[in-house]
């Protein structure tokens, strides 16, 4: 039949204008455009790859600035406490040094006390001594003002004497 | 833009109009001169008289050589330095002792000049878009315009070609994309019912019988070792080994005819049932106002929703032939493990 028989005439110029059309499309036409797209393809994975590496960084960079900021404030607590520590140490070790000086004085202010009452018991003493020499002449005085209460007295002491040398 | 689509199938009746008030309607004649070739264009009548593009005849008598003039001449049976149009084939025969002779005939038939159209429709497509590349930095902008609109369909061949074929897709993607946009591009201008589309160009056995061979001798010319291993001297038990080269040979020469026959078949089907569909309403006219009526309002129903199909089958049939094409090219590039 007519419509399954092919017609030399169609087959020949089909023949020759689709050839000529591959040529010319082959070299003009569909490379260009596929190259072209292929091109933009590249820059576009490339374009993606840059994008998603300075995203990781721009992680690792905040991650880092977290970490430097948790051991900052890390130090931070870590010196503060240190800060109390030495705070109470030095009230502490003031307060001991205090009560010891305080002591220290006490002890000093006891012993000059001592030393005082020592030595003004020494002087009333002295002055007990002077004054009771002072009253004992006064009684002698008084007592030895006659001729023979001196003699008397002589003789009583020369005899206390010997019988304390004899014995 | 929607009352066009309605309008479109009512266009196609045109030239029919005048034979239907002859009161003689012939469907098959109607429908084979419009999926046939001719030596005019004919567009419509204006009572009696027809409008019609006369083409050149271009043919070679064994007798008296080359002979070129226009079919106007061979109108109504008419006698032309020894030409007639055979009234059987239709085709242009060379009178000689009385006998019908075939001529050397390279005649620019209606669907030559639709192909000749067409191809310089898709260059210029094509090439316009290709110079938006060459002109403008794509790294820096998007498409626009014909370049906008070509590139997703051309990407999508080259990446076609790029899972099929493997490696050195590149070599054969120009050929896929010319073979792609061609049918595609042939089979829209097939469904447009008027004067530059209208030729049934993908409906003809010669034009996808070009297109299956080229593909044939891109197979078969460019196939590797190991495909040609696999065809002659396959990797099966012995007593298979005489029979598989006849059953590979059968079957690399089948491929194309089976190419040929899809395109050609799916879209030949697709024009007669259209037209099958218009010529109902013309069939209908002798029946009464009622039942012609009614049977407008279905056919013309009827005949939207098969252009909407064709345009479907119009991108599929393309798809397929270029899909298929690349999944023998990909099948004869094999290296073997």
């Amino acid at each position: 039949m007519n419509l399954v028989t092919p017609d030399g005439g169609l087959l020949f110029w089909m023949t020759l204008i689709f050839l000529l059309l591959f040529f010319i499309l082959a070299k003009f036409g569909f490379p260009i455009i596929t190259g072209m797209v292929d091109k933009r393809n590249r820059h576009i994975d490339e374009s993606l790859r840059l994008a998603s590496e300075a995203e990781e960084r721009m992680q690792n960079l905040a991650r880092e600035q977290a970490e430097l900021l948790e051991k900052t404030r890390a130090e931070q607590t870590g010196i503060l406490r240190e800060a109390a520590r030495t705070r109470e140490n030095i009230i502490s070790q003031a307060k001991s040094e205090a009560a010891a000086q305080a002591a220290k004085m006490l002890e000093k202010a006891k012993t000059e006390i001592a030393a005082e009452k020592e030595s003004a018991l020494r002087d009333i003493r002295k002055e007990v001594a002077m004054i009771a020499v002072d009253v004992a002449e006064k009684v002698l005085r008084d007592k030895l003002s006659t001729q023979e209460a001196q003699s008397g007295y002589v003789g009583r002491l020369v005899d206390e004497y010997t019988q304390k040398h004899r014995s | 833009m929607k009352w066009l689509r309605f309008i479109l199938p009512l266009l196609l009746l045109l030239p029919m109009t005048a034979k239907a008030e002859d009161g003689e309607f012939e469907v098959s004649e109607v429908i084979f001169e419009h999926i046939g070739d001719s030596y005019e264009w004919h567009f419509f009548n204006i009572g009696e008289k027809s409008v019609a593009l006369h083409l050149p005849v271009i043919v070679r008598s064994k007798t008296s050589g080359w002979h070129c003039f226009s079919s106007s001449r061979l109108e109504h049976g008419a006698e032309h330095e020894g030409f007639i149009i055979s009234p059987q084939s239709g085709k242009v025969v060379e009178l000689i002792d009385g006998e019908q002779v075939r001529p050397f005939d390279i005649s620019i038939t209606k669907n030559v000049l639709a192909l000749m159209m067409s191809s310089l429709l898709l260059a210029v497509l094509v090439l316009l878009s290709a110079r938006w590349y060459r002109r403008h930095d794509v790294q820096k902008e998007a498409p626009q315009g014909i370049a906008a609109l070509m590139e997703p369909l051309v990407m999508m061949v080259h990446d076609m070609a790029r899972e099929n074929i493997g490696e050195d897709y590149r070599k054969y993607s120009p050929y896929l994309c010319t073979a792609f946009f061609f049918i595609l591009l042939n089979n829209f201008l097939g469904i447009v019912p008027f004067f530059p589309g209208g030729a049934n160009l993908t409906g003809n056995i010669a034009v996808t019988m070009v297109l299956a061979l080229c593909t044939f001798l891109t197979v078969n010319l460019f196939g590797t070792k190991h495909y040609y291993k696999d065809i002659f001297w396959p990797d099966v038990p012995a007593f298979l080994k005489p029979i598989m080269p006849v059953i590979e040979v059968f079957s690399a020469l089948v491929k194309p005819i089976s190419l040929t026959i899809r395109l050609f078949a799916n879209m030949l089907a697709g024009h007669i049932l259209i037209l099958s569909l218009v010529c109902i309403i013309f069939i209908m006219y002798k029946f009464g106002p009622v039942l012609f009526g009614s049977m407008t309002v279905i056919s013309v129903l009827f005949g939207l929703f098969m252009d909407l199909l064709e345009c479907l089958v119009a991108f599929i049939q393309a798809y397929v032939f270029t899909m298929l094409s690349s999944i023998y090219i990909g099948l004869s590039r094999e290296r073997g493990e």
